[in-house]
């Protein structure tokens, strides 16, 4: 299968610090891929690579064919890969419906319309309340996001990222601070929203991990030690190394 | 959209052209009408201040530069009419401020609109002295320390008003208000509108959803100048005169305080400012010179104590009218209100007495009854009901929490 997403010889540094120190790695299209590492092995800064939140000190992230390393986060959206955040990153002020809309827009090729009613757009408002069924947050249509519970702002988080309809999709964390149940849910969730789309998620929670992935790369000190199956990570001495300590895989 | 939510949209501006229409058979008198005005246009300015600030996220400490060169454009073309350099009726200038407001922000937001937050606004603070010190320069543009004048009674007539008398300008004022008012309301709902929000909100956020924050305030900017313009031109038409003090940090600090006492949260909030500020400005300012000394306290207590300006006061009663819970609040919100009353009246005195103590000697009135400095009742007075005040102010939002966390049934 055709890459969706390739980076190449990709290093971060700031100041003296170096994060990421060369990662190769090809994301195929249609999969779903986790990257998992220790605390501080830079799996933040490849998403903030990757969407272009900063730009690479050196080497190349290639979105199908296209170059996007060194462009402005908004276009690499538009080019089809979009991303959800670790700490909740939603708008807060406005209700979840116009929270939904506003990461619609663009993808029906409203762009900056000031000439036309939001409420008048058939097309958005139809997505909108597609993403809202998905969702499971009709009941709190009108809340304004800030109000909503902890899970409920996860849910909104995703949503706003696949809202506009990305190929390629980067969730950085989606159910971290959440209980069993509502794990499960986000899940759940995950997997339908991802539906032939092609994953990247950041994930600590070893069962969402093992449970989800087609595929996983470990990520240790800012480069790619162990890149596989399930069952080829699991069974991996570097990656076991890596790990002493922490969780069991 | 289906007809009824229409009309429900529709309501509060069918609302409005019938108040506009019986205002000057409820209020006739001359002062009463230059009051009036003087809010139409004020409220203009308020609301564009407010696409800045409320709904874009812009703190702007400039906003008067585009509200002068609307108000300069139109005063211009206003000679060129008298001239008869031009066909232009004086009624369709605050077009012509809109156009000059537009591009005045289309050229200033290009470089202030790359950074929001404190940079964004120290560049329109130093813009505004700018433009106010370009003011006094170019006295064959501005007029100098005289300013320029024009006369509205020139050119074609429309709607068979000469705009002489101020009853017609009253008119003219209205259509304009009403007309910018609601050409602003309805950018609120078009997609950049909100998107507006969504920057203010979170521009980060906005940018990984193909937006890019800095073109949205842009454009918000731009428009918002359109419209600070079209107030400038109605003012050029209303007061025949503009001088460079209209560029002042002082005129941009007014325009803030209207939106941000009206309520920022909401699109009718600055209307309220507005109309508040002219009517204590004009009125006030005969019973007292401390009148600006009791604007700014206003404000401070609204920033300090009520942040949603008094629009947000107005959506709580609404809120506690939706969920039934006006009986129970309203003996709560009543205490509050009297302290609050008796602390601004016990203020008021405190204030009226310091300033004859200092600076004059003829006793002041309040209700018709004299009250001099030199005889300790005033001060006594004064002192109780800043007593009786604070009293109340700390009891009230304890039975408030009470209430909302539900120990009081």
């Amino acid at each position: 299968m055709r890459a969706a997403l390739t980076l190449s010889g990709l290093t971060k540094s700031f100041g003296p610090a170096e994060i990421i120190r060369g990662v190769d790695l090809e994301i195929r299209g249609g999969e779903r891929h986790a990257v998992i590492g220790p605390n501080g092995a830079g799996k933040s800064t490849l998403f903030n690579l990757i969407s272009g939140a900063f730009a690479p000190t050196s080497g190349e992230v290639r979105l199908r064919d296209k170059t996007i390393s060194g462009l402005p986060a908004y276009e690499i959206n538009r080019l089809g890969l979009s991303r959800s955040f670790q700490v909740t990153n939603i708008f807060h002020n406005m209700s979840v419906y116009e929270n939904l809309r506003c990461a619609v827009l663009w993808s029906l090729g409203y762009r900056y319309t000031f000439w036309r009613w939001a409420s008048r757009l058939a097309d958005v408002t139809r997505r909108s309340e597609e993403m809202l069924t998905l969702l499971h947050l009709g009941h709190a249509r009108e809340t304004p996001a800030g109000l909503l519970s902890y899970a409920d702002q996860r849910a909104l988080e995703i949503g706003i990222t696949i809202a506009g309809g990305a190929e390629v999709v980067l969730l950085d964390e989606p159910t971290a601070g959440m209980s069993h149940a509502e794990t499960d849910r986000a899940v759940d969730l995950i997997r339908r929203v991802t539906e032939g789309r092609t994953l990247l998620i950041v994930e600590h929670d070893m069962g969402v991990v093992f449970g989800l992935a087609d595929r996983i790369s470990v990520l240790v000190y800012g480069e790619i030690i162990a890149s596989g199956t399930p069952e080829e990570i699991r069974g991996n001495p570097k990656v076991r190394e890596a790990y002493l300590g922490e969780e069991a895989l | 959209m289906s007809a009824p939510t229409f009309l429900r949209l529709l309501a509060p501006w069918l609302a409005a052209i019938v108040l506009l229409a019986l205002l000057p058979s409820i209020f006739p008198s001359r002062t009463a009408l230059s009051v009036m005005n003087a809010i139409g246009i004020q409220l203009v300015f308020a609301l564009s201040y407010n696409m800045l600030l409320g709904q874009g996220g812009m703190l702007s400490f400039g906003h008067a530069v585009y509200f002068g060169l609307g108000g300069y454009g139109a005063m211009h073309v206003m000679g060129m009419i008298e001239a008869g350099a031009v066909d232009f009726p004086v009624f369709g200038l605050p077009l012509v401020g809109f156009a000059v407001g537009l591009i005045a922000g289309a050229v200033i937001g290009w470089p202030s609109c790359r950074r929001a937050g404190v940079p964004f606004a120290m560049i329109s603070l130093g813009i505004g002295e700018l433009v106010a010190a370009a003011g006094f320069m170019f006295v064959s543009v501005f007029g100098g320390e005289e300013g320029i004048s024009g006369d509205r009674m020139v050119g074609p007539e429309v709607l068979g008003l000469s705009l002489g008398p101020i009853g017609e300008v009253y008119w003219f004022i209205a259509f304009w208000a009403f007309v910018a008012s609601l050409a602003m309301w309805a950018f609120t709902r078009t997609p950049l509108g909100r998107l507006s929000n969504a920057v203010r909100d979170n521009p980060q956020r906005a940018e990984f959803i193909g937006f890019n924050p800095q073109r949205v305030r842009y454009l918000v900017f731009i428009i918002s100048g359109g419209f600070a313009g079209l107030a400038g031109g109605m003012s050029a038409v209303n007061y025949e005169i503009l001088t460079p003090e209209t560029f002042s940090a002082l005129v941009s600090g007014a325009v803030l305080i209207m939106a941000f006492i009206g309520g920022i949260g909401t699109f009718y909030g600055p209307i309220l400012g507005a109309a508040l500020i002219v009517v204590m400005q004009s009125l006030l300012s005969d019973y007292t010179e401390a009148w600006q000394f009791y604007i700014g306290i206003l404000f401070m207590v609204i920033v300090m104590f009520a942040p949603g300006g008094l629009s947000g006061l107005v959506e709580r009663v609404r809120l506690a009218v939706r969920r039934r819970e006006l009986a129970s609040l309203a003996p709560i919100w009543g205490m509050g209100t009297a302290a609050a009353l008796a602390m601004a009246l016990g203020m008021v005195i405190l204030v009226e007495l310091v300033f004859r103590w200092r600076e004059r000697s003829e006793p002041m009135e309040l209700l018709g009854f004299p009250i001099s400095h030199q005889s300790v009742l005033g001060w006594a007075l004064a002192g109780l009901l800043l007593a009786f005040g604070t009293l109340g102010l700390r009891e009230a939002p304890r039975r408030l929490g009470r209430f909302l966390r539900g120990e009081v049934p």
